[in-house]
């Protein structure tokens, strides 16, 4: 018989008391900002990946030590499109941080950064910059970035103690590649060449990874894509559709390829349990984490095509340090002066030193220290003798986004390679129209 | 004799049924939580070698400077602040409209639906929040929260006021009340065992979310708990051991609200008959 | 804190003082003030309605977040050209059935049975409920494992007694089901919890009428208990049916929508135009989708309300 209703009513009370209360406190909360003793202070949004905020956050305190009235606090945000998305949103609302890292190429031309980042073309360092980053982070009426990291290939991810077991060479063309990697399978012992639909992002290597064969033989191929001329239903681009069809026919993939994740692929080439992994070689850095001790186990070579007079690796350029326009003053002032240390070779090392490296820096001056992994070793050859191509997508800002889908629908047999290519034709065509690009 | 059978027959299939269904899931994360980077990266489903899960529930707390702390604070304050608000509003909203036949009531009524069909428009949302000085504000997020709970809250209401007879309102009126406080004191007591549930539900909703957060109350110091579990994936190196401690350090504490919760639910049981 | 009120006996003091004489009423102030929709209403105004009504504009243009251009009805026309639009629509519908069909249907039992005295009871309610709280991406990477057709617990546990298991995220004639079936894990906790309050609802007194009268198990629930839940049935059907209409969190992080395309749905559809940057287009598509639900919802809703008046 005790009686319920006062403590009832101390559960609403309590209730609209928190409201009330919530509601007033709206009144003072509010941003502050800017400095109170002299000092300037930024905020930097960067991705969350691991690797990213380690090598930020070292940058930054090397920044501070040398600058002590300049202090920047690291800001993290997701990776891939909830990540676009939401650089995108806050650069629309003029919501940006004062300094933030983004991809260069196709998906920084999406950016519009003529209206949205400050013109740094008139800064020191833009002359020691490779000139291929360079343009990955210009338009037509300036350059907006600084690279972080480095640049990268797609390429093939192999296992060379197969390769000395079997006595395989590498392979320079496409044939080539095909009869090692049935040698491969005759031997049994691992599968000739790993996918991993587990992780769809990772089906797109043959196609995207094939763009150095491409422009081998079409130097124009991608101006004329720009332009609406050139297809992937027709050679050479189709190339790489061809290829991974053929691939899944003659049965060369691991036989748990539709739910294998990228984790699951790097270290079946560094086992041995498979040979061969189409691959971008920031793959290093999962190397090092799940198999350190492999890492003169796995080599590099480019995805071949049909000749192999220009047989090279196709380059991903690493992304940049932009400064959105609402930075301003002495904000802005503190923002360059960062992006000058960013571009030096004291901050390469400290790159470097934070993270495995992927592949060769865009700076002058930046060297890769000596005991990178044989993955990253591999590459330089290639790039000493000048037999490097940039991906498609730094050359065309136009990347249609269902290409994973679609490649991974090809890789499983589900959909033909020339339907595969006429698809993704039809979802770049959407993206172009999208762009409002001339001619589509 | 036939209720000790079910009592005991129905309790042991079903908790047999359960540790089944539910206890193993369970266990891989607990698993996963206690691997080492390596070989958690292999994502199987076996017993860590070497049990490293008190250094993984560490490593994740001191993850950015106690990031998870402060994430615990603000999505803390976010979900009590958020489910109050809306269960008093929804209740108010849900109440008359069961109760008042009125020319209003389609147009509400399409309009609840409306807010539960209809996704959030991110971009005008930030417009308004800016245009009120709310965005990346605790409160702008919480009034982001109750304008998108609400339709779910005043579904619940109108259809569980129904169970209370109108003798009661009747009475109470005749007693002089006027409807402030013939809501506040006669029927919102009354309507505990839904208010838990949807305290509950909803509490899960803002618990649970990370895209409001993400979009509308953008920087480290105001990350939410589930934005926590994006530190821990990439697309070139993933700590899964890490992210499954934090899925276990944040699941646990919602877990332990709930079954206290529940109780209240069952205490409603009891009372059930008030309503009669 | 129990409560021993006598069956049929209003608790609360108030009421029994005077019988309820309707004549007295003045007609002018209704206890029941439409003011109370307004708190609310200002809410839902001001952070709903007018960015949704904004939104509604930027399905006609072009809109890339920088620039805006308005290009009439061409992204409504674009997105019934995307290819994988009809699959997508069979899919939806066959994931909102499926889904909501036995959330309803294990959630009432698992409900009417949560309510019985049975030993565990609470442990129970604590574990069904416990998958409602993980994150989806924690979901997704744990029943990606479970389900590994290689090495994956389910496939094992299969092999034991003798069947080859499929493919489950695999196959693309079963990877929609199979997400289907982990929502469903995920979300009947919500449902059961949905039930047990409209159990908690029902009047004791009923059930007892009911043994007295030696009404059979199966009778009492057919006649008393079913019934007198129809207000937790109709939330949980509209709940459940809207939420697999316009769900794609789970599809999209087990899935992605594949292999390929196969298990796409309308929503993740809509997400990956919104991913890919198509701001205007994704707004066209989200404004087709909710004339879909909206279409299948209303009616429903208007009928289940109606029905529910008339008992």
């Amino acid at each position: 018989m005790v009686p319920r209703t006062p403590r009832r009513s101390i559960v609403a009370l309590g209730a609209g008391g928190i409201a009330l209360s919530l509601a007033l406190a709206g009144c003072s909360a509010g941003g502050d900002s800017g400095s109170s003793d002299g000092t300037v202070s930024l905020t930097w949004l960067v991705d969350n990946g691991e690797a990213t905020v380690v090598t930020a956050q070292a940058l930054v305190d090397a920044f501070e030590a040398d600058n002590p009235d300049i202090s920047i606090e690291v800001q993290t945000r997701p990776q891939g499109a909830d990540g676009d998305n939401l650089v995108k949103t806050r650069l629309a609302t003029g919501e940006m941080d004062d300094l933030f890292s983004y991809n260069s190429g196709s998906l920084f031309q999406a950016l519009s950064p003529d209206d949205t980042m400050v013109n740094l073309d008139d800064q020191g360092w833009v002359d020691k910059l490779d000139e291929n980053f360079v343009k990955t982070v210009s338009t037509d009426n300036g350059v907006y970035g600084v690279p972080l990291g480095q640049s990268m290939a797609g390429a093939v991810l192999y296992n060379k103690d197969i390769y000395e077991q079997l006595g395989l060479e590498i392979p320079t063309t496409w044939d080539e590649f095909i009869a090692n990697s049935e040698a491969i399978k005759q031997a049994g012992t691992a599968a000739p060449i790993v996918q991993t639909y587990g992780d769809t992002w990772t089906s797109q290597l043959f196609v995207l990874g094939d763009f150095n064969n491409v422009l081998a033989e079409d130097p124009n191929w991608a101006d004329d894509y720009t332009n609406n001329k050139a297809k992937y239903v027709d050679q050479p681009a189709f190339a790489g559709f061809e290829h991974l069809q053929e691939a899944f026919e003659k049965g060369l993939f691991n036989e748990d390829f539709a739910s294998a994740t990228y984790n699951d692929g790097v270290s079946m080439v560094a086992t041995g349990a498979g040979a061969q992994y189409p691959m971008l070689t920031f793959a290093a850095s999962q190397l090092m984490t799940s198999n350190p001790d492999a890492a003169d186990v796995v080599g590099t070579f480019p995805l071949p095509g049909p000749d192999a007079d220009t047989n090279g690796l196709t380059v991903w350029m690493p992304g940049g340090v932009y400064i959105p326009k609402s930075t301003e003053g002495d904000k802005l002032e503190a923002a360059k002066k960062f992006l000058d240390f960013v571009a030096t070779p004291a901050s390469c090392d400290i790159q470097s030193e934070s993270t495995a490296p992927q592949g060769p820096f865009v700076v002058e001056g930046c060297d890769l220290p000596e005991d990178v992994p044989a993955m990253i070793s591999d590459m330089q050859p290639y790039f000493d003798e000048g037999k490097t191509n940039l991906a498609l997508e730094f050359l065309s800002p136009i990347k249609g986004p269902a290409l994973e889908q679609i490649t991974v629908a090809v890789g499983s047999g589900i959909t033909s390679a020339a339907d595969g290519a006429a698809q993704y034709d039809e979802d770049v065509k959407k993206q172009a129209q999208q762009l409002g690009i001339e001619g589509w | 004799m036939r209720n000790t059978a079910w009592r005991w027959g129905g309790g042991i299939v079903a908790i047999a049924l359960a540790l089944f269904v539910f206890v193993v899931p369970f266990l891989f994360i607990v698993f996963t939580a206690g691997k080492t980077q390596a070989e958690a990266s292999a994502l199987q489903f076996t017993p860590p070698t070497q049990w490293v899960l008190f250094d993984n529930i560490v490593a994740v707390l001191q993850n950015r400077d106690y990031l998870l702390v402060t994430a615990f604070v603000n999505s803390t304050i976010l979900t009590v602040g958020a489910v109050s608000i809306m269960v008093v509003l929804g209740a108010m909203v849900g109440y008359v409209l069961q109760r008042r036949k009125s020319r209003w009531n389609p147009l509400v009524n399409s309009l609840v639906l409306a807010g539960l069909i209809i996704p959030p428009a991110v971009v005008p949302t930030i417009w308004v929040l800016q245009g009120l000085e709310l965005f990346k504000t605790l409160p702008g997020l919480i009034a982001v929260h109750v304008a998108f709970g609400l339709s779910f809250c005043i579904l619940l209401f109108r259809a569980f006021v129904a169970t209370i007879p109108r003798e009661l309102d009747e009475a109470a009126i005749i007693d002089g009340a006027g409807p402030v406080k013939l809501f506040f004191r006669v029927i919102f007591p009354l309507l505990r065992s839904v208010i838990v549930t949807v305290i509950v539900v909803q509490a899960v909703f803002v618990f649970s979310d990370f895209t409001y957060a993400l979009y509308f109350l953008p920087g480290d110091e105001n990350a939410t708990v589930q934005l926590t579990t994006f530190n821990f994936i990439s697309q070139s190196v993933s700590s899964y051991n890490l992210l499954f401690a934090d899925v276990l350090l944040i699941t646990i504490p919602p877990l332990i609200m709930y079954i206290f919760f529940q109780r209240q639910i069952v205490a409603g049981m009891t009372s059930g008959a008030v309503k009669g | 804190m129990t409560t021993t009120t006598a069956p049929g006996r209003p608790a609360t003091g108030t009421e029994s003082t005077s019988p309820p004489s309707p004549g007295r009423r003045k007609p002018m102030k209704s206890p029941y003030p439409t003011w109370f929709f307004i708190p609310a209403g200002v809410f839902y105004v001001v952070l709903f309605l007018v960015p949704t009504v904004a939104s509604f504009y930027f399905s006609l243009t072009r809109w890339t977040l920088f620039s805006v251009e308005f290009i009439g009805f061409d992204n409504f026309v674009r997105f019934f050209q995307e290819p994988q639009l009809v699959q997508g629509f069979i899919n939806t519908f066959i994931y909102a059935f499926l889904t909501s069909g036995a959330k309803v249907v294990l959630g009432l039992l698992l409900g009417v049975f949560l309510s019985s005295q049975i030993i565990g009871r609470g442990f129970l309610r604590a574990t069904i409920f416990f998958p409602v709280l993980v994150s989806t991406i924690g979901v997704g990477i744990l029943f990606k494992v479970l389900m590994d057709p290689f090495g994956g617990p389910i496939n094992e546990s299969l092999a034991a007694i003798g069947i080859q298991g499929p493919g489950w995220l695999t196959d693309p004639s079963l990877a929609l089901i199979s997400v289907a079936l982990v929502d469903i894990w995920k979300g009947v906790g919500l449902a059961t919890l949905i039930y047990i309050a409209g159990m908690v609802a029902i009047p004791q007194e009923y059930f007892e009428a009911s043994k007295v009268d030696g009404a059979s198990a199966w009778s009492t629930f057919r006649h008393i208990t079913l019934p007198l839940l129809r207000p937790a049935t109709v939330t949980v059907v509209l709940l459940s049916l809207i939420g697999g209409l316009r769900s794609f969190d789970l599809i999209w992080s087990m899935t992605g929508g594949g292999p390929g395309f196969t298990s796409d749905v309308l929503a993740s559809v809509i997400y990956k135009q919104y991913q890919a940057g198509f701001f205007g287009l994704s707004t066209a598509g989200n404004v087709v989708l909710f004339v879909v639900v909206a279409a299948i919802i209303f009616p429903l809703s208007w009928w289940l309300n109606r029905k529910g008046d008339e008992s």
